[in-house]
């Protein structure tokens, strides 16, 4: 039988995702990609694979899985959860960290606990077919990943390898500062010019809430209303990831990595590459404040950001027994008081 | 936002940053054929000269988008370049491919007909009269996988979008707004009036090359009545419907 993880429950959205299809959107084919492509890279790095191949982007709510194959290696990054192993022996896995589980195994990722989305990478990968260069799964195109589509109850999500590879589990030195409410840096433009000075002033001084329709394409914020100067009609042009689209209603909309390649309203503002994947974990109900940067400091940002990733997988080191917790010894002890968390387990 | 002037052929070319990934080349604001043509022309010309980090380039009606890889290259440097190469894009020299769509304009495949002659003052006869006479040229693709913006139709056939976008609109509707004619490559939500419907598959996964049409290229429609269309779609569906470009642009 080929390796696999059968889906128990699926999840809210479970998509595969790598860091997106390019080299498509002149033909109209949206990038699409993990929200937050820094917990793929290092949840990739923690499993062993290249940094850019595909895990597995988990919104809001986990999936429960069983582990049809001799062995499997897999991480959890981007978030507070832990990875639950059920069973007899239930044990609890700090994010941040790689585990090997083995056949007949079932863990789950609970609800989400800190940003909307993580990463579950699974050592070898999936094997899944590419589509135009890319294993991201673009639902609206019912295109690419695991059928072009999120995970459902039943599914079997073949493996690329049978057994964990050689080498032990790894981890981080420490938790990645996730952003929490940090303000997100954007660069004005590339429309500012449509939009009165008053708008621009209220758009950075904010706040705006993170509304309930958000999802991969984009999400609608609630807050100071924005005043075109003349018109919301622009004639189409591209989209870049992050681009803050105004449209008739004057309440802005940031667009995401399932967004389209181009579009007809004026956009006040584009986020920065580096504070990307803080917008991507952003919930419904979180509050955003936007801060004004040039693009020189935009660049320098992307640079440190990247450096700052460097760093994180050059330290990995071999993973303690510190990060697992036997579950039944916790309740036992009355420990658990809702507070833990992988980093300081 | 950074912006500078460029002459290109009395065009000016204006610079403008979105985020720290992607820098729009403008030509202008509205829909023209020539700001198009040096879009395109642009467009080939930075494909040719493969610049260090350029990640992927979008031409769209009136303005390039180039999408950068910020660790490889900067907006300045990018900028820079790009101001350098104007000065020697010239004319578009590709041939340009020139596709023949067959479109059934009937019944269920034309859903607005009847609207659109209406609110026209024209009768449905003359709506699709005027709509395959002309060759079209495609500006862009956009909004979706293989959604091509083509014009320019005729003066008495332009309408504002509907004022209540359908929630549905089937894959192959042919539609028009404004002074653009469209397919929806795919079905999706849609705000245009359909006027007809093609059984041509313009994006499919299942393809070498999943998108027919790409900008610049130009589509003439061949209307063909509902039992061709069913056949013609029956084809498609099992894949056997090979539609290709004229190699030269005859079709004019």
């Amino acid at each position: 039988m080929s390796a696999a993880l059968k889906v128990l429950q699926p999840g809210l959205c479970t998509t595969v995702q790598d860091m997106g299809r390019v080299g498509y959107q002149a033909l109209g084919v949206p990038v699409a990609g993990a929200l937050d492509p820094v917990a793929l890279r290092l949840a990739n790095a923690l499993v062993g694979n290249a940094e850019t191949a595909a895990g597995l982007e988990i919104l809001m709510q986990g999936p429960t899985f069983e582990v049809e194959a001799d062995g499997v290696r897999v991480a959890l990054a981007g978030t507070e959860s832990s990875i639950e192993i059920l069973g007899e022996e239930p044990r609890r896995v700090s994010p941040w960290r790689s585990v090997t589980l083995s056949r007949g195994q079932k863990f789950r990722v609970g609800v989400l606990q800190g940003p909307a989305t993580a990463i579950l990478a699974i050592a070898g990968g999936f094997a899944v077919e590419s589509c135009m260069g890319s294993l991201s799964t673009y639902v609206r195109g019912a295109m690419g990943g695991f059928h072009g589509r999120p995970l459902r109850a039943g599914d079997a999500l073949p493996l690329k390898c049978d057994a964990a590879p050689d080498g032990g589990d790894g981890q981080l030195v420490r938790a990645p500062d996730l952003g929490g409410d940090d303000p997100i840096r954007v660069v004005l433009g590339p429309q500012a010019d449509y939009f009165t000075d008053a708008a621009i002033r209220a758009f950075l001084a904010g706040p705006y809430t993170v509304s309930r329709e958000a999802d991969r394409m984009g999400m609608r914020l609630d807050g100071p209303a924005l005043e075109h100067r003349e018109t919301y009609n622009i004639v189409s042009d591209g989209i870049a990831n992050g681009a803050i689209q105004v449209p008739g209603s004057r309440q802005p909309i940031l667009l995401l990595a399932d967004r389209q390649t181009t579009g007809g309203y004026p956009k006040i503002a584009t986020v920065i590459s580096a504070d990307l994947p803080k917008v991507g974990r952003r919930r419904p109900g979180d509050r955003i404040r936007f801060a004004a940067v040039s693009v020189a400091e935009a660049e320098a940002a992307a640079r440190a950001a990247e450096a700052d990733i460097a760093k994180f997988i050059a330290g990995i080191q071999p993973a303690t027994d510190a990060g697992l917790l036997d579950l039944a010894s916790l309740y036992d002890g009355n420990l658990i008081s809702g507070v833990v968390s992988g980093t300081d387990g | 936002m950074d912006t500078e002037g460029v002459d290109i052929s009395n065009v000016q070319a204006r610079f403008v940053n979105s985020g720290d990934r992607a820098l729009v080349v403008e030509f202008g604001d509205v829909v023209d054929r020539a700001l198009n043509d040096r879009v395109l022309a642009l467009d080939a010309h930075l494909k040719s000269a493969a610049i260090p980090g350029v990640v992927e380039t979008v031409p769209t009606f009136r303005s390039l988008m180039v999408h950068y890889d910020p660790l490889r290259t900067g907006a300045a440097d990018l900028t820079r370049t790009i101001e350098g190469l104007l000065g020697s894009v010239g004319a578009l020299d590709r041939q340009p491919r020139t596709w023949r769509f067959p479109v059934c304009y009937e019944g269920e495949c034309a859903p607005d007909l009847e609207d659109v002659a209406k609110r026209t003052g024209l009768t449905p006869d003359r709506v699709v009269a005027l709509h395959n006479a002309a060759t079209y040229h495609v500006y862009m693709i956009g909004f979706l996988p293989g959604f091509p913006y083509m014009g320019d139709i005729a003066e008495e056939l332009r309408l504002p979008r509907r004022e209540n976008p359908r929630v549905r609109v089937p894959r192959g509707s042919v539609a028009i707004a404004m002074n653009q004619t469209a397919i929806y490559a795919l079905e999706s939500p849609g705000g245009w009036h359909l006027i007809g419907t093609t059984p041509v598959r313009l994006f499919d996964l299942t393809r070498d090359d999943p998108a027919l049409l790409a900008a610049g290229d130009k589509v003439v429609f061949d209307p063909v009545d509902a039992k061709t269309f069913a056949e013609m779609r029956a084809a498609a569906d099992a894949g056997k419907l090979d539609i290709r470009p004229e190699a030269k642009g005859a079709a004019s």
